[in-house]
């Protein structure tokens, strides 16, 4: 679900093409068939933008018929545990959860917690909501406090026990429902529910996939709760054959989220500080909201490590190891929001780094108005992208919104080295490290990011040289030392040696550390991100090893470096029973060796080596010490998996359906329309399409949603220009239904627009069965699909797919709603110039939108949305 | 003697090759197809054969044949991935159109559209697979305008009458390639000896022999040779011949994602098949074929045979391909009397060459 | 004719001539070995040729697929899979196999470009100089976007003067010394494709 799997990872999908091939069966719930429907078994069409729905009615037919794995959840996940009394669910309350402030569009979430546990303190959903504050929870969960004093029903009985909060909320999740939310005709639906609790026990498990169609939505970090409950009610997380696969679209955006360059983390997850952080001491505490237990607790090792790899001997334990010289955050400060603050003037310099926001972003015409009110842009690519060249042949060029001589955005387009002419590592999909060897130097002005970041702060320093302004220490504070190739002064720095500074060193001894267990908080250990110590253990670059597969086990523990600890299938505890035993042989993959006393298997353990299986923590014990033997999920404050999340999700406790910000159709589950909590951003240049109970949506009656294609890559600048990719998809096109074509009077292969009330976009109409129209509540809807790669330069162009786009998010996450939107389609081409700002004014005009269209966002009974919201 | 058609045992060793590795091919077994194209793209990059755009300059446009934007095989693609887009089921597959609000199916006029343009095609792939050489051979039943034009039809005659809504669905995707045939047209016309059969049995043309005569196209019973534009010599799929020199497989076969493309002993492949065939039947995929399989077929068997899910034109392949020298003893001796004129021509240039 | 030509030998320009050899060998119609031209006799692939093989890994998806990537005189003269590897056993997909093109082709840039304010075209820039002015615009824009405490008299140490955004096909090592250096100038506004 939310994944083309064979069109975007073609070459993964050789793994469920074998599956296939033994037997598995194959179900593909997607809004179109696609090349991953022709070679399934069963093809499941949906309405973009429903998948909670439809995940729900799962959940409740697995409740319903008393399908869960019982003793799974009843030892693995807090489906026992009670929580107050005060809670109220979507269910009581039209929509929202208890707790909702329209004021600020958020929750006050202290009702959703464990009974018999305390609130962490001052519970700010608001703050929370700007910082995007939910991703910042990966390096030491989201907070409990006092978990374990949390009271439990094991036999899950209790009225407020999770698990029966679970069946109260997703009751009327019918097969009905379903069918009327998602337009799954109900037969369909009930087939993929008997598929999976059929093959969900212990010696069957049911993976889940999901791409970008799950997280680019409003409700996106919600989406994968839904997946993941399902997968836990069915014991089918930590075990082989088992999981929820997130597929990521691009060589290191893993990495790039594990060493992130996100302004609310540093490496590892852990939190960026925020104004509040006075000192270490503040950030720590706000870290361990969460509690005592697990490996999160030990957050204080990781944190003052990565400041001891930062500022080297500067970081002393009298200066909280160079604590206040990191700078703080204080709201929003995401690509979006950026974006807007160009416009509005407030940045002068912006780098652009192997990235094409003017193609790839939603909105394309906000990023590209961004870009042409800086100081100054630097653009480093293997080729001339969309990005560089704005000023010369943006689509605003032609409409008059951007003048080149009325333009003062000095840009640089640097040439980079490409994945074969640098060295280092990517982390793929899995979470797998794997080493580049440099094949060939890089020709011309031809450089690696390494170089140029090197060099960028070697030239700063220099400036800064005896500077002793405080706000200038930290530059001239950082450990800038590492190894370089080469003579003179352009030399080439070692990715080696980074990768070696990752990993981390006892500063005691000089040694490379085995592995994040070793980190120290008193300054004797350095690490630059926790998660990935041990990939030099020993001394040895593992994320270079290349033993062939054929040489070794099922689990291939000598191919690359996974993290954590190589570790290849996390919570793999729970693969075995709480006594430590396999649920079944056939699905084996790590147990306790009593005789050892000590966990063993085909994999690396996820779990303290030696603690039995029945071991019960003493009192005051703290971090991994503090876990039972049945405490499976190890990062969690309470050792338990979250089918509940009592913290650490802004929008709810449990994954509700709400319709996309854009949608045809008023909600048919509840008064609360959309995700009461998403991010809006109501400014002229950001405009909604009205949804209900707006009027004036149908006006844009089509849903929306964009893609990719197996022969072109993400926003073209990879493939677009290349010749054999090229000829594959020379054009952009627009798919519809033979029923659409014929209501709209669209011909195969002739031109339409599509139109928001951001942009038109002009794609040839490609007519086609795979294709259909859905009834959703009583009413057709048609659903129409553009892939997202073409832009303006390259050997194939065409209009850009994202302009479609406007920017809305998940509060969570900050990711923006770009697959599902609403749109009209017309036939023939798209007018151009001043005749393109009018038609955009006019459909604006037709749907009443003004800037406040789409920012009143709850819309639940008696409840009056006030937030401000530009 | 050397046989011009029917089964045989030994097509290397009856090219003269004494000492020869055994006859190697594909099978293709577009049932896992996954229409990825990584095919087209590694023979590209193996064999720097030249894009569409920068050798005829005629621009890229969409062919609105599904994802099929090659259209077929030729001088600058050797291999070539079909989409067909079809309103019927393949075994239990269950496509999903079920109980939707839909009408009939768009197929008609998505084909109506494609049609006008196909006629414009510069060359008519297995028109020349289906029409024989001009050699007094009976004139091949007729077929629809859609199924003879060499490239993927949309759907069979009769599938759409009568369906006002549509619930039956598939999309077939399929690679093909030159099929390496048994008895080589293209090789047993070519007065050049540009084509040559290799000691693995394959077919190749060789580039620095080859005078662009063109006569091989002709003799193709597939529509897979074709000349390049440029210098009009005759091109088509190596099987990679370099690399079988050191034991690696195609590049088409070692990118292919799913192993829809196998790459082998074609002995062992025509095992391998069979098996996949009985599997697919008794998972009741009934309607899965092998083609180019049987060694007594008009071309002797195909190096490059295939599992298809439907009949071949449907894939716009030729569905009784034969060799022209099958029916054409009268042709045959017109090709050795221009053959012994050439070698007279030929000789004298060479002796006089040599003397130099 | 016979002893005609067998008086020529294998030896003589004549003896490489196909038709001899057809009318002399094996291969009597002159279709397999006597039609093979010299060229064409012990063909070996670019490959076997490779002055070495480095172990790289796809820059495109998330997948991972191992390439190997074949030098020869210090050009990279193929790009295919690796099939040592757990994960992709050898095989590519069609952007993976147009790896290639990608690295060698003639889209690629090779110098840098600069396009003055309300300039309408690219001009050239030498490497050095350009890195020269990017640093003085750095400190200018951090030092007139800086704050250093907000209303409250809280501390932020920060300037909002600089952003980025970054690809996530940039390796670990290289976020990584972005990360560090955008933090230490005081820079907050450093996003990546993993956010979209």
């Amino acid at each position: 679900m939310g994944s083309n799997m064979a069109e975007a990872h073609p070459v993964g999908f050789q793994w469920v093409m074998e599956a296939k091939g033994r037997g598995a069966r194959v179900i593909h719930i997607d809004p179109r068939f696609t090349r991953t429907s022709a070679v399934a078994d069963t093809y499941v069409p949906i309405r973009a933008g429903s998948d909670i729905a439809f995940l729900g009615g799962v959940i409740r037919y697995v409740l319903d018929n008393d399908l869960d794995f019982r003793e799974y959840v009843a030892a693995y996940t807090n489906g026992s545990f009670l929580v107050r009394e005060d809670f109220a669910d979507t269910e009581d309350l039209d929509g929202l959860f208890s707790g909702y402030d329209p004021g600020t569009g958020t929750y006050e979430r202290d009702s959703w917690l464990y009974e018999g546990t305390e609130p962490s303190g001052d519970d700010d959903g608001a703050r929370a909501k700007t910082l995007s504050e939910p991703f910042q929870a990966g390096a030491s969960g989201a907070g409990v406090g006092g978990a374990d004093r949390a009271e439990r029903d094991p036999t899950l009985q209790h009225p407020r026990c999770v698990f029966q909060i679970l069946k109260r909320h997703f009751a009327r999740y019918t097969p009905e429902m379903v069918e009327r939310v998602c337009g799954t005709p109900r037969e369909q639906f009930l087939d993929v529910c008997r598929a999976w609790t059929d093959h969900s026990n212990r010696d069957r498990t049911t993976a889940l996939v999901y791409s970008v169609g799950w997280t680019q939505h409003s409700v996106g970090a919600q989406y994968i709760r839904a997946g993941a409950i399902l997968q836990l009610l069915l014991g089918n997380i930590g075990r082989p054959g088992g999981g929820v696969f997130a597929l990521r679209g691009h060589a290191s955006i893993q990495g790039s989220t594990d060493i992130p360059t996100l302004f609310n983390l540093l490496p590892g997850y852990l939190a960026m500080p925020s104004v509040e952080h006075t000192d270490l001491d503040t950030w720590l505490a706000d870290q361990r909201t969460g509690g005592h237990k697990g490996y999160g607790y030990d957050v204080d090792a990781y944190m003052v490590s990565l400041l001891k790899e930062y500022f080297g001997d500067a970081a002393t334990p009298e200066n909280d190891f160079g604590f206040d010289w990191l700078p703080r955050i204080s709201g929003d400060h995401g690509t979006y929001r950026t974006v807007m603050d160009m416009i509005d003037g407030k940045v002068s310099g912006y780098f652009v780094l192997g990235q094409n926001p003017a193609v790839g972003s939603a909105h394309g015409k906000l990023q590209r108005l961004g870009m042409a009110n800086l100081d100054w842009l630097v653009v480093r690519d293997l080729n001339e992208i969309e990005t560089a060249t704005f000023w010369r042949d943006s689509p605003e060029i032609e409409t008059g919104e951007i003048v080149p001589e009325r333009c003062r955005t000095e840009v640089f387009l640097m040439p980079a080295a490409s994945h074969v002419e640098k060295e280092g590592t990517f982390t793929q999909t899995q979470r797998m490290l794997q080493w580049r060897t440099k094949a060939v130097e890089p020709s011309g002005d031809r450089r690696s990011e390494l170089w140029f970041a090197y060099h960028l702060g070697r030239l700063v320093r220099a400036r800064l040289a005896g500077s002793t302004q405080e706000r200038d220490q930290p530059m001239l504070n950082l450990a800038w030392d590492y190894a370089t190739e080469g003579e003179g002064e352009w030399v080439e720095p070692s990715a080696d040696d980074v990768l070696r500074r990752i990993n981390g060193h006892d500063l005691t001894t000089g040694e490379l550390l085995p592995d994040y267990l070793g980190l120290k908080a008193d300054g004797s250990t350095s690490c630059g991100c926790w998660i990935y110590s041990g990939v030099y253990a020993e001394g040895v670059n593992q994320a270079a090893r290349r033993k062939p597969h054929t040489e070794q086990g099922p689990y291939d523990a000598e191919w690359g470096w996974t993290w954590p600890s190589n570790r290849r299938v996390l919570y793999n505890r729970a693969s075995a029973d709480p006594e430590g035993r396999p649920w079944s042989e056939r699905k084996k993959l790590v147990w306790w060796d009593a005789d050892e006393r000590a966990w063993t298997g085909h994999d690396i353990p996820d779990f303290p080596r030696t603690t039995p299986p029945g071991h019960q923590p003493p009192d005051g014990a703290t971090g991994p010490e503090a876990l039972s033997g049945d405490d499976a999920f190890i990062m969690q404050p309470d050792g338990k998996a979250w089918l509940f999340a009592p913290h650490g999700l802004l929008d709810g406790p449990l994954p509700t359906h709400y319709e996309p910000h854009e949608s045809p159709v008023r909600n048919p589950l509840y008064r609360q329309q959309g995700n009461p909590t998403r991010k809006v951003y109501g400014r002229p240049d950001n405009p909604s399409n009205p949804a209900p109970p707006e009027s004036g949506s149908d006006v844009f009656p089509y849903v929306l949603t964009a893609a990719r294609l197996t022969e072109h890559h993400t926003a073209g600048g990879m493939s677009r220009q290349l010749p054999y990719l090229s000829e594959l998809q020379p054009a952009l096109f627009v798919e519809v239904s033979p029923e659409l074509a014929r209501e709209r009077g669209l011909t195969h292969l002739g031109d339409a627009h599509v139109v928001t009330s951001r942009a038109a976009v002009q794609a040839r109409v490609v007519v086609t069965d795979r294709l259909a129209p859905l009834r959703v509540d009583g009413r057709v809807v048609h659903q129409v699909w553009l892939p997202y790669h073409f832009g303006h330069t390259g050997l194939v162009s065409g209009d850009v797919v994202n302009d479609l786009f406007g920017v809305v998010e998940d509060s969570n996450v900050f990711i923006q709603e770009s697959k599902v939107a609403t749109c009209d389609v017309r036939p023939g081409p798209r007018p151009r110039g001043p005749a393109l700002r009018a038609l955009l004014d006019e459909v604006r005009a037709a749907a009443g939108i003004t800037v406040a269209t789409g920012t009143r966002i709850a819309t639940a009974h008696d409840v009056r949305h006030t937030e401000e919201t530009s | 003697m050397s046989r011009l058609y029917g089964p045989l045992d030994d097509v290397a060793g009856d090219a003269g090759h004494v000492e020869h590795p055994p006859r190697v091919g594909f099978f293709t077994d577009t049932s896992v197809c996954i229409g990825c194209k990584a095919c087209e793209v590694a023979c590209k990059e193996w064999n720097a054969v030249p894009s569409r755009n920068e050798n005829d300059g005629a621009g890229l446009d969409l062919l609105g044949m599904s994802f099929d934007n090659t259209g077929m095989l030729g001088a600058d693609s050797w291999r070539h991935v079909a989409f067909v887009e079809q309103p019927r089921r393949t075994g239990h597959q269950e496509p999903g159109f079920a109980g939707l609000p839909t009408g009939p199916s768009g197929i008609p006029e998505t084909a109506g559209a494609v049609e006008p343009r196909l006629q414009e095609a510069p060359r008519g792939g297995s028109e020349l697979g289906t029409n024989p050489l001009p050699t007094g051979a009976p004139e091949p039943q007729e077929l629809r305008p859609t199924e003879n034009l060499g490239m993927p039809g949309f759907s069979r005659p009769g599938d759409l009458t009568g369906a006002e809504s549509r619930t039956d669905f598939r999309w077939l995707m399929a690679s093909d390639v030159c099929k390496h045939c048994t008895h080589a047209g293209c090789l047993d016309v070519c007065p050049t000896g540009a084509l040559f059969r290799t000691e693995f049995g394959t077919v190749v043309v060789q580039q620095d022999i080859c005078n662009g005569c063109g006569y091989c196209v002709s003799g193709c019973p597939y529509g897979v040779i074709d000349r390049r534009q440029h210098d009009g010599r005759a091109n088509k799929c190596t099987l990679c011949y370099d690399r079988l020199g050191d034991g690696l497989e195609p590049a088409c076969a070692k990118a292919c994602p799913t192993d829809s493309i196998q790459f082998g002993e074609l002995d062992e492949l025509r095992e391998r098949a069979d098996r996949r065939l009985a599997q697919l039947h008794d998972l009741g995929v009934s309607e899965a074929r092998l083609y180019g399989r049987d060694p007594d077929d008009g071309v002797g068997g195909d190096g490059a045979f295939f599992l298809l899910l439907d009949e071949p034109e449907v894939y716009g392949l030729p569905p009784d391909p034969h060799v022209p020298t099958r029916d054409a003893p009268a042709m045959w001796k017109r090709a050795g009397q221009a053959a012994a004129a050439f070698l007279l021509a030929g000789l004298a240039a060479f002796v006089a060459g040599g003397r130099r | 004719m016979r002893t005609w030509l067998g008086s020529i030998g294998a030896s003589t320009p004549l003896g490489s001539w196909p038709v001899y050899r057809q009318l002399t060998g094996t291969d009597r119609l002159g279709r397999g070995a006597a039609a093979q031209s010299p060229q064409h006799v012990g063909l070996r692939p670019r490959t076997a040729s490779a002055d070495r093989v480095a172990g790289s890994v796809c820059p495109y998806c998330a997948v991972g697929c191992a390439q190997k990537v074949y030098v020869r005189d210090e050009q990279v003269v193929q790009i295919e899979g690796d099939p040592d590897s757990p994960i992709s056993r050898g095989r590519l997909c069609p952007k993976g196999s147009a790896s290639l093109q990608l690295v060698t082709g003639p889209q690629r840039l090779d110098k840098v470009r600069y396009r003055a304010p309300y300039a309408t075209e690219w001009t050239e820039l030498d490497l050095h100089e350009a890195m020269e002015m990017i640093a003085d615009r750095v400190v200018a824009a951090r030092e007139r976007g800086w704050q250093e405490r907000d209303a409250q008299g809280r501390r932020l140490n920060r300037t909002v003067g600089l952003a980025a955004l970054g690809g996530a096909t940039l390796d670990n090592e290289e976020n990584y010394l972005l990360k560090k250096l955008f933090t230490a100038m005081g820079a907050i506004q450093i996003e990546n494709q993993a956010r979209i």
